[in-house]
């Protein structure tokens, strides 16, 4: 089928204009990076007048960043694998087994997906703060405390892409490996898991995602100690100078991990996505 | 999904009469297999349960109770008083209700405009990468990264680009000779529309890559045929492209409308804190009347109420698209 002119030259203009639509947020942000402070606070400038990297050094010093990444890093990554692994064992039985209440079950996760966060965000907030003066185990302002709220978030959406990943697995596979003798818990492991690793990555790539991004829950949940960069880059913005140049630099290098995971792992979201939605 | 039944990890039962110790044991192994699936939803069902449906139940009955600051430290004092916080947040005589569905409407436009325009832009993208080009992947790449950055990097740097002073947006529009003075992008009435366009960069991607997984169903010949019968770019949209997306679009429109809804982070980081009364987002809303005024159960109240339009719209949504797709 051949391109009319009128097509293609519809094509290049909508596809330019998005280009540029995209690209000068993502121009500024690398740029004003390698900016002297006295650029970022003048008349703004394409170009650095002169480029330094001072920003990118300068950026440890005006906020903790260094204690904010390990924080965001170590509840990311944590609440990624867990998130993960119990989204297999729900994917699993979800897609193998016809048991009462599954379509219950379905409903329920996905529809916490529509709970606005400002309605269990003080009620979480009271629970967890009681359940440290009852049980001494504190949930508010720690680590741990981000890492259980946050694998809740990133469970439905993990749960419903890996039953659609799981789904696309042929039953033919679980049978024989039934006939050679294995449970349901190998037939899991040695059977569909190393079938459904693109899947599996992309889910925790999601779910670090998520956790790596949230901002509402962040800001009222942490204290100075277990403050992540959601919060923390706000930082650079003081009472009597924003620090736009730093602000820009560290924006720069906490999207840089996200950025390159995601991006390099489109396939198989693209994939998850058509097989969770095409049912 | 699948309606054929699992069959399950069931091994090849013995012959019907069995000894009753064998028998006891088959019993034993097929109350296990029962329990399984339940067992493997145990982890998941918990932490749903633990911070999702209790703490929205919980919510719930702070809203019946008059939750203020004298009462916050030890809430089993706060007294309970029915429906009052609703009295109070619907009485639209009220400064308080006033405000709430000034705020209702301003999110109610904010989303159709946001989800219109990220749909059609996703759309819009999806379409014209669909016929291989040179440089297609990499521009494919490129429309991803704003989904991947991490909403408050995307955020503040548009705040930086909406400076009064400082800013891209300004020097451009100086430039181009469009403004003699540079206007206030984030207070006043422009903040609306700056809140708008960081939205639409946000969620456009999304809605690019869930049409892009879409029509990656669409077999090619469909086109042959319909361009074989003389249909042109729009007719092939309308009658080709549109039909075979209505499953991705009747998902990803009612996703992107509930993420838009309850957008908290965009207002926050943009703004930070206070929003101006022109983008004055509900989240942002109630987050500002719980917070900054203490009082606890009329910001519960109002979630209540977010909830349950958010509930109603869903069920209607799906009611409606589902019978459309019957008769379809």
């Amino acid at each position: 089928m051949r391109e009319t002119t009128g097509e293609r030259w519809a094509r290049r203009i909508v596809l330019s204009l998005l280009t540029l639509f995209v690209v000068t947020p993502l121009y500024v942000m690398v740029t004003s990076g390698l900016k002297p402070l006295r650029d970022v606070q003048g008349d703004f400038t394409w170009l650095p007048t002169r480029p330094t990297i001072q920003p990118f050094l300068d950026m440890w010093r005006t906020v903790p960043l260094g204690r904010y990444m390990v924080n965001s890093l170590l509840v990311a990554s944590v609440a990624a694998i867990v998130s993960v692994a119990i989204a297999i064992f729900a994917a699993f039985a979800v897609s193998r087994y016809r048991f009462r209440g599954r379509q219950l079950f379905s409903v329920t996760v996905l529809s916490t997906q529509m709970f606005p966060g400002i309605l269990f965000l003080l009620p979480l907030f009271l629970i967890y703060v009681n359940l440290g003066t009852l049980t001494g185990i504190e949930l508010y302002a720690t680590r741990l405390g981000l890492i259980i709220t946050y694998l809740t978030f990133s469970l439905p959406f993990s749960i419903w892409m890996l039953v659609g990943y799981f789904d696309s697995i042929p039953r033919g596979l679980d049978e024989a490996a039934q006939v050679d003798g294995a449970g349901p818990m190998r037939t899991l492991f040695r059977v569909i898991l190393p079938t459904a690793i693109p899947g599996i990555v992309a889910v925790t790539v999601y779910a670090f995602m998520t956790a790596w991004g949230e901002v509402l829950f962040a800001s009222v949940m942490t204290d100075e100690n277990s403050r992540t960069l959601a919060v923390g880059l706000q930082g650079y913005a003081t009472q009597y100078n924003v620090f736009w140049n730093q602000a820009m630099a560290a924006s720069v290098v906490v999207s840089i991990p996200v950025v390159v995971g995601f991006l390099a792992l489109q396939r198989y979201f693209v994939a998850g996505l058509t097989a969770g939605a095409v049912k | 999904m699948a309606t054929t039944t699992a069959p399950g990890p069931v091994r090849p039962t013995g012959p019907p009469a069995v000894p009753a110790a064998a028998g006891r044991r088959a019993r034993r192994r097929k109350s296990r297999r029962l329990l399984l699936p339940y067992l493997l939803l145990v982890p998941a069902l918990v932490l749903e349960l633990g911070v999702h449906i209790v703490p929205m139940l919980v919510g719930v009955w702070m809203s019946l109770l008059e939750l203020t600051q004298f009462h916050i430290r030890d809430w089993s004092t706060a007294p309970f008083t029915g429906l009052e916080n609703y009295r109070v947040t619907l009485d639209l005589d009220s400064a308080t209700g006033k405000d709430l569905v000034h705020s209702f409407w301003v999110t109610v436009v904010y989303t159709v405009a946001s989800v219109g325009l990220s749909w059609v832009l996703g759309l819009a993208a999806a379409v014209f990468l669909q016929r291989p080009f040179r440089g297609r992947a990499l521009l494919r790449t490129l429309f991803l990264t704003p989904y991947a950055l991490p909403v408050y990097t995307a955020v503040i740097t548009w705040s930086f680009l909406f400076q009064r002073d400082t800013g891209l947006v300004n020097h451009v529009l100086a430039q181009l000779g469009l403004v003699d003075e540079p206007p206030f992008w984030l207070i006043g009435g422009n903040s609306f529309w700056s809140l708008l366009v960081v939205s639409v960069w946000r969620s456009w991607p999304f809605a690019f890559l869930c049409i892009m997984a879409g029509l990656q169903n669409v077999p090619a010949d469909l086109y042959e045929a319909a361009a074989m019968d003389g249909a042109g770019f729009w007719r092939r949209l309308g009658s080709v492209t549109l039909p075979l997306l209505r499953p991705v679009n009747q998902v990803l429109l009612l996703v992107l409308f509930l993420w838009t809804f309850n957008d908290f982070t965009t207002p926050y980081v943009l703004f930070g804190g206070a929003a101006p009364r022109e983008a004055d987002l509900i989240s942002i809303h109630i987050y500002e009347s719980s917070f900054v005024t203490w009082n606890f159960g009329l910001g519960s109240a109002m979630s209540v109420l977010l909830l349950l339009f958010l509930l109603v719209v869903t069920a209607v949504y799906l009611l409606v698209t589902n019978r459309r797709r019957a008769y379809a």
